[in-house]
């Protein structure tokens, strides 16, 4: 089960869902916080589907209001680095780049790629982190040096 | 440590930067509990914000409660830039932005608003390790503001002419030397102030004229309700901006709140809290600003807070001792021998020492004047300068008066001098300073005083002419307590800020004496602290506050080790 773990962990790298950021959570794992990096997670998804909303909210309204959803989106970014998901994160930064270019067509096609990539990651790292909790906590911090 | 109590809440003195306190602020929940847990790892104090006015509150409840806020850019109630602003406006304090934006515009703004750093979302713990670095430097910076607006205040002081002065207390070689640089240090500002109106950003430098009209439009307005535009209106000063008078308020604010805490901290501790210890530099400057790590072997305290030199603080211990019967005596008797060695070192700057020297005469410790010869004022001046000084004004504590009189070091000597001692009083001494507030009032003297006598904190670097003394002190007790009350003055001292920031006594205290030969003042004080008898009287009488830094503590000899360490509490 370790081995399943690990490798799927591994996976999570290398087919980009996840970077550096997420192996600093995984550090920042300890005896105080054994489930940090779960905690974090959950905290993301939980604020993050707000904004995904938000954002949902603001593109029904026609005509775009490009600013507002740039800050929506600004946001929703900043906290997408806060875990290392990195396809949302480079999903919101073409979207930010159609609002800025007023591009209403750009702006909706990129922001439904976003929800996949937000919706796959979530399921993965649910899977994910299921299996550690079976597993023990061993497995969480394990990175290669 | 105990002794920066009063000052310092928290014990990150003792490891800096450990137990920084950081007030983080973000709207992302998610980056609010990495952070926390980051910062926590650095081993920092974290307290975490998700709204900018609710940052603000907490700042502004505890006005000394943080070291350093990290905001984010962007949140909903405030934008991350005015917070910055505010945050550096009221509190002084250093702040870094985030933002998962790095765009040059933004960064370029945060710089703008006064950011002292731009952080680019997602965060490393590596970046957020060395924060420290901003506190400190502010720390170093601040000092240094509050010592040249000591050197302003002093220079008003001296300006306003103190007869006790004029006795010559101070005389002494350096006398002259100090007088003409006095002076110079005048012209010098002077001449700025013409040529340099503010402009864009051109720097305005706060001549003592200018910081005269700014104290004055402050105490009109009244302290409470002050506010920069108020500030500025009433100046009048065609080329001063509203930002000029906003930062130096800040830094005035300050710069009181230090002497406050030192007052406080005085109170509590002991009377005279000599100031810095290594009087070497005896600049009777601030003393705050003694050079942290050159404190020199506290002896000449003087420097220390009472921006006296050192080694007029010393000499007036050794005087005080003489004269006044064991106490001062006592804490000089130690000393003294200390001092001796000290004052060599420090005789060479203390042109102000030299003034004690000479009227200490009567000083038991003739050992030390001896030894002390005319550079190193502190053997002498400990009995001596109590004597003098006390005869102008004070009676019998001496030491009292010797404080109050150090209190102003001559402008010039903050400046130059300020050597050592000032640096690393600086530290202390900003807290200190602020903690003197303007007006001392003569009951604060009191307090200060008194609790100097307690511990014979004549010990006081400057007071090490008192060990010197030793001989000469009537109590042979006290002497031991003396020393260790030096010692635990000089960490006060030092703790404080030295309290004796000069400056902040307000420009009511023109004290004379403070011109800069101060030093005879800074060994009254240690006197005071030495004998146990602290003179209401001459406590009422001294303008303490002057010196801001009842602190005194001569306890400790502080040995530049010592302070440097103090000074690393002031910055934790």
């Amino acid at each position: 089960m370790r081995r399943q773990l690990a490798i799927m962990r591994q996976s999570l790298f290398d087919q980009g869902y996840l970077d550096e950021q997420f192996i600093e959570l995984e550090e920042l794992q300890d005896d105080a916080n054994p489930n940090f990096v779960e905690e974090v997670v959950t905290l993301y998804f939980r604020d993050s589907a707000r904004l995904i909303l938000n954002i949902q909210q603001a593109l029904e309204r026609k005509p775009f209001d490009f600013n507002k959803l740039d800050g929506y989106m600004h946001q929703f970014k900043g906290s997408s680095s806060s875990i290392g998901a990195n396809k949302v994160k480079a999903e919101s930064t073409l979207f930010r780049e159609y609002c800025r270019s007023a591009n209403a067509e750009g702006c909706l096609r990129a922001f439904q790629q976003l929800k996949k990539e937000y919706a796959t990651l979530r399921k993965k790292l649910e899977a994910y982190f299921q299996l550690a909790r079976q597993t023990g906590p061993l497995e969480t911090a394990s990175r290669p040096k | 440590m105990v002794f920066l109590e009063g000052g310092f809440s928290s014990p990150r003195n003792d490891a800096f930067p450990a137990g920084l306190r950081v007030l983080v602020v973000d709207d992302d929940p998610t980056w609010l509990k990495i952070l926390e847990k980051m910062l926590k790892k650095c081993s920092y104090e974290v307290t975490t914000c998700g709204l900018a006015r609710d940052a603000l509150s907490l700042l502004r409840e505890r006005k000394d409660g943080y070291d350093i806020v990290i905001s984010d850019v962007n949140m909903p109630d405030m934008d991350g830039f005015k917070l910055l602003e505010h945050v550096g406006l009221e509190m002084d304090l250093p702040v870094i932005m985030m933002s998962v934006d790095g765009e040059t515009s933004r960064v370029m703004k945060g710089v703008q608003h006064g950011a002292c750093d731009y952080l680019l979302k997602p965060i490393r713990m590596k970046e957020l390790r060395n924060i420290w670095q901003h506190v400190f430097r502010k720390k170093i910076h601040e000092v240094r503001d509050i010592e040249s607006l000591e050197g302003i205040e002093s220079i008003q002081l001296t300006r306003s002419g103190c007869d006790l002065f004029d006795d010559g207390y101070f005389l002494g070689g350096d006398d002259t030397t100090s007088g003409r640089k006095r002076k110079d240090a005048d012209n010098k500002h002077e001449d700025r102030d013409l040529t340099d109106p503010s402009t864009k950003k051109a720097r305005v430098v706060w001549t003592v004229d200018l910081h005269q009209k700014f104290v004055r439009a402050v105490n009109q307005i009244g302290f409470d309700k002050v506010g920069p535009k108020k500030i500025l209106d009433l100046m009048n000063v065609p080329w001063l901006t509203r930002e000029n008078v906003a930062s130096h308020l800040q830094k005035y604010r300050l710069y009181l709140s230090r002497l406050q805490k030192e007052s406080d901290i005085k109170n509590s501790f002991i009377g005279m809290k000599h100031t810095d210890p290594p009087s070497k530099d005896s600049t009777a400057s601030f003393g705050l600003h003694k050079p942290r790590n050159t404190m020199p072997d506290d002896v000449l305290n003087g420097t220390y807070s009472f921006s006296m030199s050192n080694s007029l603080a010393q000499s007036v211990d050794l005087k005080g001792q003489a004269d006044r019967n064991g106490i001062t005596s006592v804490p000089m008797a130690e000393p003294k021998g200390a001092l001796s060695k000290d004052i060599s070192d420090s005789q060479k700057t203390k042109s102000s020492q030299m003034s004690f020297d000479h009227s200490l005469g009567s000083v038991d410790s003739g050992v030390s004047f001896a030894s002390f010869g005319s550079t190193n004022p502190s053997p002498y001046s400990w009995t001596d300068i109590p004597e003098i000084q006390f005869k102008q004004e004070y009676e019998p504590f001496q030491p009292e008066n010797g404080f109050n009189q150090l209190p102003l070091p001559e402008p010039s000597m903050i400046e130059k001098d300020v050597n050592r001692s000032r640096t690393e009083v600086k530290p202390l001494f900003d807290e200190y300073r602020s903690n003197l507030v303007e007006h001392l009032s003569p009951a604060d003297l009191v307090d200060l005083f008194p609790v100097q006598s307690k511990n014979q904190t004549l010990k006081n670097q400057v007071f090490n002419p008192i060990s010197a003394t030793k001989s000469s002190m009537k109590t042979k007790d006290i002497s031991q307590n003396c020393l260790a009350d030096s010692e635990f003055a000089q960490r006060n001292m030092n703790a404080a800020g030295i309290g004796v920031p000069l400056a902040s006594l307000s420009e009511d205290l023109q004290i004379c004496w403070l011109q800069g030969d101060g030093y005879p003042m800074n060994f009254a004080l240690q006197d005071f602290e030495c004998s146990e008898y602290n003179n209401p009287a001459l406590i009422a009488e001294t303008p303490f506050y002057l010196f801001g830094a009842p602190r005194f503590d001569h306890e400790h000899l502080l040995d530049p080790t010592e302070y440097f360490a103090i000074d690393q509490g002031l910055f934790a």
